[in-house]
């Protein structure tokens, strides 16, 4: 069968990124479908569910929804010998927050996107792009075993960490092993953590990345952990580094597991391009999770606003051209770039360190008074107790 | 050979796919599946978080 359906924005991936880019797009007047391949929005879920609430009114959100799960007073971060740093919340910026129910968040991100007009398909993979002169003007996607055309003035690729789309799009988004965490998780019950902080340990028990704990109730939380992907030979993998963490954790080893999660999230400097003739791209599929923590659900977002609305816009204008298009880039480098760089520096230092070094590090930290969680007040207190340890991140000073 | 996938194991997560430099594999509904422009590097195996492809001709 051959039909075709036309739209003046196709949004390819229904994660928080593309209902989001769906939402101000439609609210500007576009015409705009979201196609999801998965049978479901937001499930199953690929996530630890950690995220702060700050950004809401940079959304236009004005009330949070059924998706909190529990609000957190603040995050320890624990070296490999078990020194441990305390950040409450007032002081810790974007960090810590609350754990969600990142199902029924990217539902509420879908049901605000269609209030506003946004139209939505399921169970529906892009499956390759629609091209003209060079400009890429819809997608051929695959929905219950039918193939069909769907032509669009302006698409958004929010495809996640897959990202085929870009790739599909010429804009190259592969991403050097380095700078790729590989996650695994399980949901917990039974276990005995403090259920009002998020928890994350450092060092080699997780290497090149980190491990949480993410309360969702008094009793159960999301354990997971990320392996910096060129740490990894093939022969342990991240499961095997996370069974080994939970059967050393008292707090842990007695819980049960009542569902697994697989992942990988990217951890690297700010994209070259972010869009092509035609196309933009947001959230993970561009590439803009922050390198420390390995967040991305905000970024995107943010992203996804802007480049919602700038689609909009340029149907407006009758334009599709990259040139155009890269108003949307210039906003969200404007936006965050230099943030994103910045963290993506402190993460390239961090990679480096042994477990001696994180000791000392957490060590020196715990004596601080940390109003402001940045770079630089890190530097300053390690300074102060380790002057030697400070050569190693002066680069960056 | 192409790696190939131990499909019991496959929690159907994307890491591959996003991992591999040439763009080779797509998720599809039911698995990975790895197409012929694989050049056979290997990193689907490792980035793979439950080990669930097997390196080619293994
Ligand atoms: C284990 C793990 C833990 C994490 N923990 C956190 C955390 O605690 N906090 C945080 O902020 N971030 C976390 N992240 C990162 C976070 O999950 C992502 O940054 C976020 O999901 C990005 O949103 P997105 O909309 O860009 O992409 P996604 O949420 O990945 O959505 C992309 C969507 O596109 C769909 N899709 C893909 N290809 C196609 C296609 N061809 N056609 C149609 N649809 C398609 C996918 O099915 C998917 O639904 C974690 C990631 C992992 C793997
Ligand atoms: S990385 Fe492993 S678990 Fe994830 S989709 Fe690929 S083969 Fe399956
Ligand atoms: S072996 Fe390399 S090229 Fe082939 S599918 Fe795996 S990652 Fe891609």
């Amino acid at each position: 069968m051959s039909d075709t359906l036309e739209y003046d924005v196709l949004v390819i991936g229904g994660g928080p990124a593309g209902s989001t880019a769906g939402r101000f797009s439609a609210r500007n007047g576009a015409r705009t479908l979201v196609i999801e391949k998965r049978q479901e929005i937001g499930s199953p879920v690929r996530c630890g569910e950690g995220i702060s609430l700050s950004w809401l009114d940079e959304l236009d959100i004005k009330d949070v929804g059924p998706w909190v799960s529990r609000y957190m007073n603040g995050a320890r971060i624990y070296s490999p010998s078990g020194y441990v740093l305390e950040i409450v919340e007032e002081y810790a910026g974007d960090e810590v927050g609350c754990v969600i129910e990142r199902d029924l968040f990217d539902k509420d991100m879908a049901r605000r996107a269609a209030m506003e007009g946004a139209d939505f398909m399921v169970k529906t993979a892009a499956t390759g792009l629609l091209w003209k002169d060079g400009c890429v003007v819809g997608a051929r996607v695959k929905q219950l075993g039918r193939e069909f055309d769907i032509k669009a003035k302006i698409i958004i690729g929010a495809d996640g960490f897959e990202s085929q789309v870009g790739r599909w799009a010429g804009i190259y988004t592969a991403i050097p092993p380095k700078d790729i965490m590989t996650c695994f998780q399980y949901r917990m019950t039974g276990i005995d953590v403090d259920p009002d902080y998020t928890h994350f340990f450092m060092g080699s028990g997780a290497p090149g990345g980190y491990a949480w704990i993410f309360p969702k109730d008094e009793r159960t939380a999301n354990v997971g952990l990320g392996v910096q992907f060129s740490r990894l030979d093939g022969s342990v993998t991240p499961k095997d580094y996370l069974d080994r963490f939970i059967a050393g954790h008292e707090g842990l080893k007695n819980g049960e597991a009542i569902d697994m999660v697989a992942g990988a999230v990217s951890v690297a400097h700010p994209p070259e391009r972010s869009v092509a003739d035609g196309i933009m791209l947001v959230g993970d599929a561009s590439r803009v999770v922050d390198p420390i923590t390995g967040g991305g659900i905000i970024n995107g977002m943010k992203q996804a606003r802007m480049a919602g609305e700038l689609a909009a816009e340029a149907v407006d204008q009758g334009r599709s051209d990259h040139e155009y298009l890269k108003r949307y880039e210039k906003r969200w480098r404007e936006r965050f770039e230099n943030k994103l760089w910045r963290n993506y520096m402190a993460k390239e230092k961090a990679m480096q360190l042994d477990d001696v070094m994180y000791d000392k590090i957490v060590d020196a930290l715990s004596e601080l008074d940390l109003r402001k969680v940045r770079v630089e007040t890190i530097l300053e207190g390690v300074r102060r107790k380790y002057p030697e340890l400070i050569k190693e991140f002066e680069d960056m000073m | 050979m192409s790696p190939e996938l131990v499909i019991e194991k496959c929690m159907r997560c994307g890491a591959c796919s996003g991992a591999c430099p040439v763009n080779a594999i797509f998720l599809e509904e039911h698995s990975p599946k790895v197409s012929d422009e694989c050049t056979e590097c290997g990193l689907c195996v490792k980035v793979c978080p439950v080990g669930a492809f097997r390196p080619g001709g293994a």
